[in-house]
This record gives C-alpha cells, sequence and structure tokens, in this order.
C-alpha cells in the first residue's frame, strides 16, 4: 500500500506522504513516538535508559497489552470489552484462592481459565445471537463477574489463600536482568493474535464484520460464531492476564485488574485500532501500550506528581487519537 | 455505532402509526413504573419501615448522573467523563464551602454550576473539533477531571453548608415525600423541560437520530453537539454537589458513576445508537436498581450476589428489548 506513494517522488514527499503513512503503516509514527519518549527521559535523567530499565518496561506493559488486545479484537469487529478487568482479575483470585487444593496451581489456574471461557462465552451469545450492544452486554457480564468473585471471596475466606509461588515466578522475574520471564506468555499469545488476524479466514472474518456487517453476512459468514468465539478468547486472555498482574503484584483481589480498563482501551486507540471496527491491528497495540507505559515512567521521571500525571496521560491520549482521525479523515 | 437500519421516516407517517410509536414509546416507560410499584409494595411488606427518603437520597446522586448521560446519548455520543466531573464538582464544593458562611455557600453552588458547564464545554468542543469517537474524548478527559479532583484535595474532607444538606436530608411537611425527590424533579424540570420544548432539544434528538439528515435539515451538528454537552456537564456537577449535601464532604475518587450511569440509560428505555427516549426512564430505573438492593439487602441475601443480579437484569432486559426490536423488523 505505501508502494504508490513512493511513485511521484519529489513533489509527494511533503505532508501526504506522512498522512498516508500514518493510515497505512500506523505502527512506523508510533515507534517514531515511542523512540521520541525514550529520548526524553534520557535527556531529562541522562542515564536511566538501560537494558534492565527496559526490562521493567516491558514487564509492565505485557498485562496491559494482553488486555489491550483483548479491546483490539473486539474493536475490530466494531464492539469493546469492558469486562476484560473483571474477568482478570477473577482469574487472578480464583487461582490464588486455589492453591491449597490437592490439584495445587495448576488445577487453580485450570478452573479459573474455564471459568473466563464460561464468561466469554455468555458474552458472545448475547452480543452474536441476541445482538445485545456489546458496551451494555460486557459491562453487564463485569458486574456478573465481580459479584460472583465476591460470593466466592466469602465462600473460602477461611480455607486461606495467596499467589502462587510459579506465578510470582513467571510475574516479576528476569531472564538475566533483562527479559522478563513473562515474555513466555506473552510472545506465543502475540503471535497468535498477530499471525490469526492476518494468515487466518477467522481474523479476516472480524476485519470483514466490522468493516461492513451486512456484506460480511451476505458473503455466508455466520457472524454469531465469530462473535461467540471472539469474546470466548477476549476472556481466555484476559484471565491469563489477570494471572500475570496478580503474579506481579503479588496481590489477589477481586477488583485487582480495575486500573487497567480504561488504559487497556486507550492502548488500542493510540494503537490505530478504529473504535468503529474494520482498521486496525494488534502490531500498533502493542507500541501504544509500550507508548502509555513509557509515558507514565517518562512522566514519573519528571517527578510530577499524581494529578498532574493524570492530567497530562488524558490530554496526550486526545492529542495522538486526534492526529489519527486528521491523517485518516482528509486523506 | 450498532449498525441497525431502521426504516425511518419514509414517507408520511399516519396518524395511527405516530399512536402506537408514541404507545411503544411509553410502553417502556410505564412498564418501568409498573415493575417500580410492584417493588415498592413487595419492599414494604419486607420492611415495613423502610423509608422512601431513604430510598430517595441513596438515589438522587447517580439519578442525576443517569440524567446527564441520557442527555449525551440521546444526541448520539456517550459521556464516559462523568464520573470524574462529579468528583472534580463535589470537592471543589467541598473545599470552598469548608468553614465559610452559608451566604457564601450560595456562591459556591454557583460557581460549581459555572464548572460544570465550562467542563461540559470542553469536552464538547474537543469532540466536535478533533473528530476523534465521542467514547475515546471522553475516556481521556475522565483521567483529565479525575486529575484535577485530586489536585484540588489529595484526600476526602471539606464541609457543606448547612442549608444544602437540608436540601436533600429528611422529607417535607409529611413523611412521605423527601426532599431528595423534589429536588431531583425541580432541577430536572427547571433545566431539561425548557430544552426539550425548545428547538435545541429537537435538534439533539435530530442529531442522535440521524447526524446526516439532522445537518440536511439546517441542524447545525456540532453546536447542538456541543450543547448536549454542556448539559451532561451541567448535571454531573448537580449530581456533584448532591454528593457533598449527602455526605458533608467531598471526595476525589470517582465513585461507580459513569459507567452505572450507562446502565441506568439503557435500562431506561434510551437507545445507545441515539435519538431515542427520555429522561424519565433513566430515573426510574435508577431507583429499581437501589431497590432491587435494598430488598436483597432486607431478605438477608449476600449482598454481592445484588451486583450479580443487577448485571443480569441489565443484560437480560437489553435483550429482551433487542428480541421485540428483531421480531418487529422482521415483521
Amino acid at each position: 500500500m505505501t508502494a504508490a506513494t513512493t511513485t511521484p517522488r519529489n513533489r509527494w514527499l511533503a505532508a501526504r506522504t506522512w498522512r498516508n503513512l500514518l493510515r497505512d503503516r500506523p505502527i512506523i509514527p508510533l515507534i517514531g513516538l515511542l523512540v521520541l519518549l525514550v529520548l526524553i527521559i534520557q535527556v531529562v535523567r541522562p542515564g536511566i535508559v538501560n537494558l534492565p530499565w527496559a526490562g521493567v518496561i516491558l514487564r509492565a506493559a505485557v498485562p496491559l497489552a494482553i488486555l489491550a488486545g483483548c479491546q483490539t479484537l473486539a474493536m475490530l469487529t466494531g464492539g469493546i470489552d469492558l469486562s476484560v478487568a473483571a474477568v482478570a482479575s477473577m482469574a487472578g483470585f480464583v487461582t490464588a484462592t486455589m492453591v491449597n487444593s490437592p490439584g495445587g496451581v495448576a488445577q487453580g489456574i485450570a478452573i479459573a481459565l474455564i471459568a473466563a471461557l464460561l464468561a466469554g462465552m455468555v458474552t458472545g451469545i448475547g452480543v452474536g445471537v441476541f445482538r445485545v450492544h456489546p458496551l451494555i452486554m460486557t459491562l453487564g457480564m463485569s458486574f456478573v463477574v465481580l459479584g460472583l468473585a465476591n460470593v466466592w471471596q466469602i465462600q473460602v475466606v477461611q480455607t486461606g489463600s495467596g499467589v502462587p509461588d510459579s506465578l510470582r515466578w513467571i510475574g516479576v522475574g528476569f531472564l538475566g536482568d533483562i527479559l522478563p520471564y513473562s515474555l513466555l506468555v506473552f510472545v506465543p499469545l502475540a503471535l497468535i493474535i498477530l499471525l490469526g488476524l492476518r494468515r487466518t479466514g477467522y481474523g479476516r472474518l472480524l476485519y470483514a464484520i466490522g468493516d461492513n456487517p451486512v456484506a460480511a453476512r451476505l458473503s455466508g459468514a455466520r457472524s454469531w460464531q465469530v462473535l461467540t468465539a471472539l469474546y470466548m478468547i477476549s476472556a481466555l486472555f484476559a484471565g491469563i492476564a489477570g494471572l500475570l498482574i496478580s503474579g506481579l503484584t503479588n496481590t489477589a483481589s477481586v477488583t485487582l485488574a480495575d486500573s487497567y480498563l480504561l488504559p487497556s482501551v486507550a492502548a488500542a486507540v493510540i494503537g490505530g485500532t478504529s473504535i468503529f471496527g474494520g482498521r486496525g491491528g494488534f502490531g500498533g497495540t502493542i507500541v501504544g501500550a509500550l507508548i502509555l507505559q513509557v509515558l507514565t515512567a517518562l512522566l514519573t521521571v519528571l517527578g510530577l506528581p499524581e494529578p498532574t500525571r493524570q492530567i497530562l496521560f488524558g490530554s496526550i491520549i486526545v492529542l495522538v487519537a486526534a492526529a489519527y482521525t486528521r491523517a485518516i479523515a482528509e486523506s | 455505532m450498532s449498525a441497525s437500519i431502521r426504516t425511518a421516516g419514509a414517507g408520511t407517517v399516519g396518524w395511527r402509526e405516530r399512536l402506537l410509536r408514541m404507545g411503544r414509546r411509553n410502553a417502556w416507560s410505564l412498564g418501568l413504573v409498573a415493575f417500580l410499584v410492584v417493588l415498592l409494595v413487595y419492599t414494604s411488606t419486607l420492611a415495613p419501615r423502610y423509608g422512601v427518603s431513604s430510598l430517595a437520597i441513596a438515589v438522587l446522586p447517580l439519578a442525576l448522573a443517569a440524567v446527564a448521560q441520557a442527555v449525551v446519548i440521546i444526541g448520539g455520543g456517550i459521556d464516559l467523563s462523568i464520573g470524574s466531573m462529579m468528583a472534580l464538582a463535589s470537592v471543589v464544593s467541598a473545599t470552598a464551602m469548608k468553614g465559610q458562611s452559608d451566604e457564601f455557600g450560595i456562591l459556591v453552588v454557583i460557581a460549581v454550576l459555572v464548572l460544570g458547564l465550562a467542563l461540559g464545554l470542553v469536552n464538547g468542543v474537543v469532540v466536535v473539533v478533533s473528530r476523534v469517537p465521542d467514547i475515546v474524548v471522553t475516556l481521556a478527559m475522565s483521567f483529565v477531571w479525575a486529575g484535577a479532583a485530586l489536585l484540588v484535595r489529595a484526600a476526602p474532607g471539606g464541609g457543606a453548608a448547612q442549608w444544602l444538606k437540608d436540601m436533600v436530608l429528611g422529607t417535607l411537611g409529611l413523611s412521605f415525600l423527601p426532599k431528595a425527590a423534589i429536588v431531583l424533579a425541580i432541577v430536572v424540570a427547571v433545566i431539561w423541560i425548557p430544552v426539550v420544548r425548545s428547538s435545541i432539544g429537537l435538534s439533539i434528538y435530530a442529531i442522535g437520530s440521524n447526524k446526516l439528515a439532522a445537518f440536511r435539515s439546517g441542524v447545525s451538528v456540532g453546536r447542538t453537539k456541543v450543547i448536549s454537552y454542556v448539559l451532561a456537564g451541567l448535571f454531573a456537577a448537580v449530581a456533584g454537589l448532591s454528593l457533598t449535601a449527602s455526605t458533608g464532604i467531598g471526595t476525589p475518587v470517582p465513585g461507580p458513576y459513569t459507567l452505572m450511569s450507562v446502565a441506568a440509560v439503557v435500562l431506561g428505555g434510551v437507545s445507545l445508537a441515539g435519538g431515542r427516549g427520555g429522561l424519565f426512564g433513566p430515573i426510574i430505573a435508577v431507583m429499581i436498581l437501589q431497590l432491587i438492593r435494598d430488598d436483597m439487602t432486607f431478605l438477608r441475601i449476600n449482598s454481592n450476589l445484588a451486583v450479580v443480579a443487577q448485571g443480569v437484569i441489565l443484560i437480560g432486559v437489553v435483550m429482551i428489548g433487542s428480541l421485540v426490536e428483531l421480531r418487529r423488523s422482521r415483521a
């Protein structure tokens, strides 16, 4: 797609080329923004940027990137998944309460992820079969999951719980002080999403349904099956992210991942995925999550108090999103 | 956002059709009222001493938040910053009023209302100028307003003028007329009735129903959208004041009002696609949600199941609504 812009060389080398670049390959300017932010950090606090620092950023960005991946998939079909935080918290919590069970950690994780899949299946059937608006369906589902997790909390309060050591190991640890072990989970997941979106018919169907649901139906796509599978995948990945978050923070609570919900949407939007569906991808989302993480680090390095950080955070999200919309609308 | 295609305004609409449509629109509200009455009767058999005034005070902030959300959603947008705006209005009023005279309190209230208008104006202008989807802009602005609230006051505190507290607490004259309900009715009537009776109200419904058609009929789409956000900001400021009045302090951390308001609006019969519904339904829906929660407390059912019930009711009602819609469109 970019090849077309390079043919008439000199004249088009101006704004229009950039706009097309932003539209067709949003990941390139995004990486530029990421590098710029890292450079600013380096200028503000020389010497802070090194490999261990990058490892810490990466470790913090992994759960956010997975949750943002759930949003990306849902947004590609024109939906949104507001239940990822509740499902993630629930998965981490259930696993922690199962730590003393006879089956051990594996059983806990299996039960947590099956519960997540069930929640995703109900969401998907609601959205796909009953045509409930995804915003409402996932919002309602997040209430249901939160409430049930609370009920479970009261059931198990006497048995005792704790974040399993294996989750702490994979959530916190580093390979050679640089590469976080959580990449062991993230890289396969990311490959599944990236290749799934690009190389499989299922991925094409997600784009098709988001781009034009009527056209997709007329060309034979069974959208209820696609959507049900989509929200099940989303819930499963959210559950996995929840396990990582619980390991990273060494806590298990039914509201653990709540603070990730809005940033996960923001990361997908910054990464160039349209909230109306049909446009975007997971590559941009990963960079979007990294940008948010580096931005948080930068605002912390600048010594700004928490309120100011929040204000700047929000403003920058609007600015980046506005830059996109301009680029896409005018070309 | 949903791509449901409606056969709206195909030629002339007969009076019978119009009457039917009106009946249908009111049927939702009437059904909600009937449900509310049943719940009230049931509650009085459960707990004969249950006062309507405690219900009115408990629902006042969420009812006002739902009203704010309803105005924006009718206009085809969505405002995810309502909870943050409420927090900001609440801390500003509580901080300014602490230890001051009652007369100064009146000035503060006026200033906070103006602040609400200004916040809504910023939201609306950014949405219109940046052309970024409403949900993304208001999501980002929710960070900004929450940060501003934290700047004003890092921890809960402050005070409220006595007359402000007296306005919402207790009952007026006879014991069955809670002051909070009167305040709610007056606020909504004073702000909304002039709007909905004028061309502005019609324009808000028009841009929510069909933006292009509204534009071609000479409605200034951008200006109308900004007005809908300004109204939402005003209602959110009143909601924040009601928080300060009922608790006597200001809390900088946003409550669960944003997402709950979306839920209440949808339960109240306002279409998320915009252009349909009113403010009466959402208020009734808020009361129903609160009563269900109270009833479950009286029945000594685990209060966390109330959250589950709210989620199930939200999904269930919307599911029934969309099933009716589907059958109608097929017929």
